[in-house]
């Protein structure tokens, strides 16, 4: 990007609470959200479920449902090409497409309790739904796993017959571990030979679910000339424009894919799961169709995050600086590979400079729903054993908690486990300012413990278009590709409007559908106000620069010889003349005269993108009889890069901090011993709810990513690091215990107490 | 496709009539708080619904025999609006309040929730506990039983084809008696109770425990009456060991099971733990009378 950071500069716009573009409808109820779209003739689709973990299709009976009056169309795995198995890289962003469509519907073998069999577009819901009754599927019920450290074992049942383990010379026997990786730094045997203190422990945590409120929902429309076209809530609809295209054997070209509304992703909104099936159903029905998930649909059949088994040693010298660090990792990926190892290895020690570092991370398949990726993805659950064991070294040296991490706070110039060497972050600043913080600083009370932790994300960059159009009473459209979950069209109106030098108000911001604007990568990775800031900058500066050229030719001065300030055109300085300025507006209404309307554009491939690092601190009240822990104060702090809109910043921080929290204390999916899942509703899958949570303090440290012009950092998934340590540690602070398996739920935390008694009464 | 008929009925007799004559599957609809997420979830699929809510003195509450009459359709909102009432029997009504958030409480009634007989309905260990009788309609007339004698197991009740519950029955407080409720659930709103507790106590002018009624949800098929836990405090000042003798005598009378809302272990602990808290605000409850 251009030079001129313009972060001295005093801002109009940029850093000011305006108040979100899409506000007023999602609170009348006007935003049209995935479910929302009615079109003549439209189907109703159903998805058959299997209620089994893992079993073998023998064959499936469609003939009585494709018999009844009504059903217009029934699709199972044989209506879809199959795909060859692709190249890494695979992740919980990235599926092998062999992977993705045997998830999208099942093929040879069902692999978890709710993966999709068959699909029936039909003239009711209610006609449907009776259709899927009467599909008839032959199963042979095989044995099945979830838990990772149990599908290694040598006798596991084997989801996946030609699998051998990335990473293991001369594997011959096929197994579940997909991968394993490593990453190393320095000389960890020598670090830990010269420790004070070494401290080895083990760590669970329980498969969560993102929990967006709204859930999957699309309508497919083939017409009989080739044409597709999708109405979908997607965290990236153009990447799902390119796998539906390689999925079904289309025309990239043909297919045209609308963002709805999208009522929350964190991750889960980026796999496509009702969008081919729809688009199947409409194919052969010849009549649009749409596709809802219920919540129990939702849980069973769509990606939560991995469960986890960790494995942390960290060796200190008794000052607290920390000499050596080692981990292994065991993810779950579900039922097809690409667990978060990767994303957790970069991560999990980054927001410290340290000398030795290795890590081993296993991908681990079981039969469960494919994960997704969730906020962060794969980052917490190590965070958790870090910032635990952390908490552990800093109590047995009687070391302040912050402190500790101040010791060994990572900064700029230092180098991460990836080899990535750091621009200015401000984590020092952080950690300075929790210790001066009020919340620091309280008093607690009786049962009452405080807990601090640290996290760590990377962020993304990649391909991001936009284009700006100026109106000729000088009001401006702006045209982006990135769904928003999160505030982020406020955001790239604020920094057109910064940049044109008018009022926020001026700019309405679209986002284009598939076949209006050019390819634009995921709403994930906390990039979107990054790169796709990046190109509303840019086409806004190409507008910019059209217009003074406008102006240079009214004045018959040359481009160089006129400067935009304050929403016009004004003479560079007092030599090239005495010329009024010219406004927007003005420059617009000469358009028919004078080359033609004016708009920029902008077509980019982000890099550059900061890190955010962030500090969670929490304060809790345990009742020692109950387990029950209450939440009594919470204060997020991070280093935000530059916040563009405040309170969608903030509102990211509580966000993600609430999240974490559910994850910490209650949520885990709880499956029979037939490996169904049976809490598949927000009734018994226990999310927080208001009330349990206290209003979340926070605090915004800018400092200002050098490669944005902004300084933009990213903020949405940095907040979800630190919560399930803080509060583990804070729990730690009032009961004396370190929790290591979450949920921390209160009969886990009143089994801990009594075991710590009777430990104590030998 | 099966139709469903929906009926609105203005008087119990021709209530018991449309339940009576339905050959399917009739249900009764109060608040519908339960039997609409059933239905939806299609655990529940019935041939005829019929809403009490048009029959008259089902929305009423009034006073008798120094108690009160609460109608079948009464919602929690309701309820807790009544100044008088929540005075008598504020365990009841702290029960009922319980039952999910405020959009819920518009809706649901405590005869909803004990004929819903889910083992984990808040407001029936206070109901229980205070002696509540439920007043029946049926093809053979009127009669009346304790409400702990409704649910039978999860999900069924003692009712007979085309009997309903028209009104609970709160009777009349000797002085220096009190009543609470409390629950345990692992976030602070919207969850089913893993353990509940009703206690209702009346003391002597001395402090003394003259009689009691302890019940316990959640941990049975069905909420129980615990005698044993009422005579461990009958004639004591709540005293420490009067406590645990009845923290104990609940933690005995568990009969939970393990599932996704806690284990057996847990339910036997907190039960005891309950207990004691909820004797000591219906003590100091009673104390103020
Ligand atoms: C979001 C939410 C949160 C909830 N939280 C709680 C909670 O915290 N605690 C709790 O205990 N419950 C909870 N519930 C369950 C429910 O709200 C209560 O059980 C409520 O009291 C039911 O009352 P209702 O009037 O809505 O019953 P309905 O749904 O109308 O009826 C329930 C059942 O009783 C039968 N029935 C109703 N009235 C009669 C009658 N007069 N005679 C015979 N049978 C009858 C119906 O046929 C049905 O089978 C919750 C429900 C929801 C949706």
């Amino acid at each position: 990007m251009p030079d001129d950071i313009k972060l001295d500069k005093e801002l109009k716009v940029v850093g000011h609470r305006n108040v979100r573009p899409d506000g007023m409808d999602k609170v009348t109820g006007r935003a049209k959200y995935g479910a929302d779209l009615i079109l003549p003739g439209m189907l109703y689709g159903r998805v058959l479920r299997s209620p089994h973990a893992h079993a073998k299709i023998k064959s499936i009976d469609t003939s009585a449902a494709e018999a009844l009056p009504g059903v217009k169309a029934v699709v199972t795995g044989k209506d879809f090409p199959d795909q060859p198995k692709s190249k890494p890289p695979y992740g919980p962003m990235i599926q092998d497409a062999w992977d993705a469509t045997r998830n999208i519907i099942a093929r040879e073998k069902v692999f978890y309790d709710g993966h999709c069999v068959a699909a029936v577009a039909a003239t009711s819901d209610s006609i449907a739904k009776q259709a899927l009754k009467l599909i008839k599927v032959d199963y042979q019920i095989l044995p099945h796993v979830i838990d990772p450290i149990e599908a290694m074992q040598p006798d596991a049942p084997i989801l996946h017959e030609d699998q051998f383990t990335l990473g293991v010379e001369g594997a011959t026997k096929p197994s579940n571990v997909f991968r394993i990786m490593k990453a190393a730094k320095g000389d960890v045997d020598k670090g830990f030979a010269e420790a004070d203190l070494i401290i080895e422990r083990d760590f669970k945590t329980k498969a969560v679910h993102q929990g967006y409120i709204e859930p999957h929902a699309c309508v497919g429309n083939a017409s009989e000339d080739g044409n597709v076209e999708v109405w979908t809530s997607t965290q990236g609809h153009f990447v799902s424009r390119n796998q539906l295209a390689n999925l079904l054997g289309l025309p990239v070209g043909k297919i045209r894919l609308t963002s709805s509304e999208i009522g929350g992703g964190f991750g889960g909104k980026i796999p496509m799961y009702g969008e081919p099936l729809a688009v199947r159903l409409s194919q052969k029905a010849n009549r649009p169709v749409k596709i809802v998930m219920t919540r129990d649909e939702t849980f069973r059949s769509t990606g939560p995050t991995s469960g986890s088994h960790v494995w942390m040693k960290i060796g200190v010298k008794n000052d607290g600086r920390i000499v050596a660090a080692d981990a292994k990792l065991y993810y779950e990926a579900g039922a097809f590979k690409g667990a978060g190892i990767a994303a957790a290895i970069g991560c999990m020690f980054s927001e410290y400079d340290l000398e030795n570092i290795r890590i081993e991370g296993y991908d681990i398949v079981s039969n469960r729903p494919k994960v997704a990726a969730y906020r962060a993805p794969g980052v917490p659950m190590a965070a958790f054993a870090v910032e635990g064991v952390i908490n552990q070294i800093a109590k047995k040296l009687k070391i302040d908690p912050v402190d500790i991490r101040l010791k060994n706070a990572a900064k700029q110039g230092t180098v991460n486990v990836s080899g990535i060497k750091y621009g200015p972050i401000g984590f020092i600043e952080l950690l300075e300012k929790v210790k001066a913080h009020p919340h620091y600083n309280t008093k607690l009370e009786k049962n009452q413990g405080r807990g601090f932790a640290a996290g760590y994300w990377m962020h993304a960059g990649g391909m991001s278009c936009a284009s700006v159009n100026i109106q000729d009473d000088g009001t401006v459209t702006l045209i982006e590709g990135n769904p928003d979950i999160g505030g982020s069209r406020a955001s790239m109106a604020a920094m057109a409007a910064e940049e044109l030098g008018i009022p926020f108000e001026k700019v309405r911001p679209i986002i284009a559908d598939t076949s209006s604007l050019g390819f634009t990568f995921l709403t994930a990775g906390s990039r979107t106000t990054y790169a796709t800031g990046m190109a509303v900058v840019e086409a806004t500066r190409h507008a910019i620069k059209i217009c003074c050229e406008r102006a240079a030719a009214v004045w018959g001065v040359t481009p160089e010889q006129v400067k935009w300030e304050d929403g016009h055109a004004k003479p560079a300085s007092a030599n090239v003349g005495d010329f009024a300025p010219l406004s927007l507006s003005e420059l617009a209404k000469k358009a028919p005269m004078m080359g033609g309307p004016i708009a920029g554009h902008s077509e980019i491939n982000a890099t550059g993108q900061g890190p955010a690092i962030g500090g969670h601190l929490v304060d809790v009240e345990v009742d020692p009889e109950t387990g029950f822990v209450k939440l009594l104060r919470f204060t997020v702090f991070q280093d935000v890069g530059r916040a563009i809109s405040p309170d969608y910043v903030e509102g990211q921080l509580q966000g993600g901090a609430i999240q974490g929290l559910g994850w910490a204390l209650n949520e885990e999916y709880i499956y029979n011993d037939k490996g169904q899942l049976v809490n598949a509703g927000f009734l018994d899958y226990r999310m927080p709810v208001a009330s349990d949570v206290p209003m979340i303090g926070t605090v915004l440290i800018e400092e200002p990513n050098p490669n944005h012009p902004y300084g933009v950092r990213g903020v949405g998934e940095t907040p979800i690091v630190p919560p399930q340590a803080a509060v583990a540690n804070a729990v730690e602070n009032a009961i004396g215990i370190q929790m290591s398996e979450l949920p921390m739920s209160p009969p886990k935390i009143l089994r801990a107490i009594a075991a710590d008694r009777l430990k104590a009464a030998e | 496709m099966d139709e469903m008929r929906y009926e609105t009925p203005t008087s119990v007799n021709a209530a018991v009539k449309l339940l009576a004559g339905e050959k399917g599957l009739a249900k009764v609809l109060a608040g519908g708080t339960d039997l609409l997420v059933q239905m939806r979830g299609e655990t529940v699929v019935p041939n005829l619904i019929v809403d009490i809510k048009k029959i008259a003195d089902m929305k009423a509450i009034k006073k008798e025999k120094g108690g009160f009459r609460v109608g079948a359709a009464v919602s929690g909102a309701e309820l807790g609006e009544h100044p008088e009432l929540s005075k008598m029997w504020p365990g009841v009504v702290e029960a009922t309040e319980l039952i999910g958030s405020t959009q819920v409480q518009g809706r649901a009634t405590m005869t909803g929730n004990l004929c819903n007989a889910s083992p984990g309905a808040d407001s029936v260990p206070a109901l229980i506990a205070a002696g509540a009788l439920a007043a029946i309609a049926g093809p053979n007339g009127k009669r009346e039983v304790p409400v702990e004698q409704i649910p039978v197991s999860p999900g069924k009740t003692s009712l007979a084809k085309g009997e309903f519950v028209t009104s609970l029955f709160l009777p009349k407080r000797p002085k220096k008696s009190g009543d609470a409720y409390l629950r345990f659930i692992p976030r602070t709103e919207m969850d089913i109770a893993v353990v509940g507790c009703g206690i209702s106590l009346t003391l002597d002018k001395a402090g003394t425990v003259l009689a009691a009624r302890v019940a316990l949800g959640a941990v049975a098929p069905t909420a129980l009456l615990v005698d044993a836990a009422a005579n461990a405090i009958i004639g004591t000042k709540l005293e420490d060991a009067a406590l645990d003798a009845l923290a104990a005598a609940c933690s005995a009378a568990c009969r939970p099971i393990d599932d996704k809302r806690g284990t057996k272990e847990f339910r036997i602990q907190i039960a005891g733990v309950l207990a004691r808290r909820v004797a000591l605000i219906a003590r100091a409850r009673a104390l103020k009378k």
